[in-house]
């Protein structure tokens, strides 16, 4: 066990590195510059390479990423002399737009990007599970029926036209809130939940589709199982047929997909934030990109990655923990 | 006396999208106390789809039942379905054929049997677990109270096989059903594997009902046969009559299928020509004409005419064959 989780974690740290490297590399080839960038306006071509000296960009392209790979743990000292300023651990660089460090602004919109996705997963869950195993235990009725014709339409909406939607009924036509803007949980949850809850169902419906068809799937195939058939056999009640010994192996698939979606999520789901104005990671990363903000947008990269390939391990560490046919001994 | 278990006119049909198929069309069989009926046939031949009617464990939405199952008496087709379920496992179990996936992945084997032995019969989790570490030492498991918080698939084929016999048993069932137990181990452990089950029966007085594809199984264990085809029974005798005197040409054509070590060298293993019937489009008439060299030799109609039942043809014996009789 101890030797898996070394092997898991230094296969975590080199797929990290490689999306580091190519991440890097994609900003290199881009044609813009980023020493005008962060001279500013009216900046004369000596100042601008005068900059472009400061910030290391005539080194060649591995050593400005060995800087910055050593500098996320080591932290780093930029510009020179009485300009000089010390990013410490974990240090992303400053932002070229605000000059904030990368690591303070992305944990400043992590609560909000966090918020969103275990809040609409909540909901997600509840909708597409129950859907999906009503649909695989009332199979081939019109109840089944109802419930995939539906996730099909559910889940053909894009995120941005049931938001719009959604504002439009909720705010314009029925007036129950106003437009939703971000409260922080800590400041006043009620108020959290208010304002959150027209993107937690933007969100959430289409996932929702998406695990209630496969929930659905799994469970059917999962009651054909010959255990399931030995537990009848047993002599043991429906419910426990269905809810001990089908169930718990059908939503296995489902714990696995929730893991890497959560994973994803969480380092921001960008249309939604920033059709709602949340100020997730995800509406950083939008505005970044916009900016061509390149220490931002590089940040957010590794963040993103960092968080799918952590779930991935803990989904590995779920998956053992349920099935004991994938505990390595 | 009443029997153990009387199936009379047994049918069962699955709706498929295809159309409705009869998987058994009227089935008759006795188990008594103490006795082994060897049910017998091909796959597609019914065997199976019956032992799974008997147990109650077709489901309603995509199947129908009908004739009459009593177990002790009690009939149980149309009985209500709580009725049907605390007799299952409790008063009649069953073996499946694959104890790997026949066994809950998730589960250790002590969890699984104690499950049931608590449905049945209450009392604590580990009393259940002490019963379970009984029952796993009658099938022969070594070290049963380590084995007991193991996995199925920390089990051999073979011990495997034993923990499932073992799940059956926890409960002290009078009647069990063994579909194909011995199929998918080696030899060496199905001959384990089949004395261990004739020596319990024996021991305990079960009622047996072994299904099997194999008619070397079938010698070993059984009392009285039923030979199944295309969901009908063939042909029904006690076991040393059918071996010594098959009549239905089936059953012969199965018996002549074994290979046999007083076969003269270079002799080709004789084989029943064509396939199953299709249970979807039977054949008319008897469902083994198509097959059958008594047909092929003498085109009797009524092979083609009326579908057959079993006859009374001798003492204890029992033929499906319209000719027997006819022709002999």
């Amino acid at each position: 066990m101890i030797g898996f989780l070394i092997r898991r974690l230094f296969g975590i740290a080199v797929t990290l590195l490689v999306i580091c490297a190519l991440t890097f590399t994609i900003f290199y080839l881009l044609p813009n510059d980023p020493a005008a960038q962060f001279c500013g306006k009216d900046c004369s071509t000596d100042h601008i390479e005068l900059v472009r000296q400061q910030m290391g960009l005539s080194d060649p392209l591995y050593t400005q990423f060995a800087r910055y790979v050593v500098g996320i743990f080591a932290g780093q000292t930029m510009g020179s002399g009485q300009y000089a300023v010390h990013c410490g651990f974990p240090c992303f660089g400053y932002s070229f737009q605000s000059a904030q460090p990368v690591w303070a602004l992305m944990m400043d919109r992590l609560p909000a990007s966090a918020s969103l996705a275990l809040g609409a997963a909540v909901l997600w869950l509840l909708l597409g599970l129950s859907a999906g195993v009503l649909s695989a235990l009332r199979r081939n009725t019109w109840i089944d029926r109802t419930v995939m014709v539906g996730t099909i339409g559910v889940a053909a909406l894009p995120v941005y036209f049931t938001a719009m939607i959604l504002l439009y009924l909720v705010v314009t036509v029925l007036g129950w809130m106003p437009y939703p803007r971000y409260i922080a949980f800590s400041q006043d949850p009620v108020a959290w939940i208010r304002n959150l809850i027209l993107p937690w169902i933007t969100l959430a419906l289409m996932y929702a589709a998406i695990y209630a068809r496969m929930t659905r799937n799994s469970v059917i195939e999962t009651m054909e199982e010959p255990y399931v058939r030995t537990a009848r056999a047993k002599g043991m009640p429906e419910r426990k047929v269905v809810g001990k010994h089908g169930l718990r192996p059908a939503l296995t698939p489902v714990a696995t997909m929730l893991g890497m979606d959560l994973g994803g999520l969480l380092a921001g789901a960008l249309i939604t934030e920033s059709l709602f104005s949340l100020p997730g990671v995800g509406k950083l990363f939008a505005d970044s990109l916009n900016k061509a903000d390149q220490p931002v947008v590089m940040g957010i990269t590794v963040l993103a990655a960092f968080f799918i390939v952590t779930s991935n391990l803990v989904v590995d560490l779920v998956y053992a923990w349920i099935d004991p046919r994938a505990r390595i001994s | 006396m009443t029997a153990l278990l009387e199936v009379s006119g047994l049918e069962v049909e699955f709706r498929t999208a295809e159309g409705i198929v009869k998987a058994v069309k009227g089935v008759d069989f006795t188990v008594e106390r103490g006795k082994t009926l060897g049910i017998v046939g091909e796959s597609g031949s019914g065997k199976s789809v019956t032992s799974l009617a008997v147990m109650g464990l077709h489901r309603a939405a995509s199947s129908t039942v009908t004739g009459s199952v009593k177990f002790e008496g009690t009939e149980l087709i149309g009985a209500v379905p709580e009725t049907v379920r605390k007799l299952r496992g409790r008063r009649m179990a069953m073996i499946f054929q694959d104890a790997l996936t026949s066994l809950h992945p998730y589960f250790t084997i002590g969890d699984q049997i104690a499950e049931a032995y608590r449905e049945h019969h209450g009392g604590s989790r580990k009393a259940a677990l002490e019963r379970a570490v009984e029952v796993l030492g009658d099938v022969g498991i070594p070290e049963p109270r380590r084995r007991v918080h193991e996995h199925p698939h920390q089990f051999s084929g073979g011990m495997r096989q034993r923990a499932m016999i073992a799940l059956a048993l926890s409960c002290e069932p009078d009647l069990i059903i063994a579909d194909e137990p011995t199929t998918a181990l080696d030899v060496t452990v199905q001959a384990q594997v089949l004395e261990l089950l004739k020596k319990l029966q024996q021991e305990r007085g079960l009622g047996v009902i072994m299904i099997t594809h194999d008619l070397g199984v079938i010698a070993r264990v059984a009392d009285e046969v039923l030979v199944m085809y295309g969901g009908s029974a063939a042909e029904q005798a006690p076991v040393d009559t059918l071996f010594a005197s098959p009549r239905h040409p089936y059953t012969r054509g199965l018996l002549d299928s074994l290979p046999r070590l007083d076969a003269a060298e270079g002799e080709a293993l004789s084989s029943i020509p064509g396939s199953p019937p299709s249970l979807l489009n039977p054949p008319p008439g008897c469902a083994f004409h198509p097959r059958c060299p008594v047909y092929a030799a003498e085109k009797n109609p009524l092979c083609t005419g009326e579908r057959p039942q079993l006859r009374l043809v001798a003492e204890g014996h029992r033929n499906a064959c319209q000719l027997d009789g006819v022709t002999a």
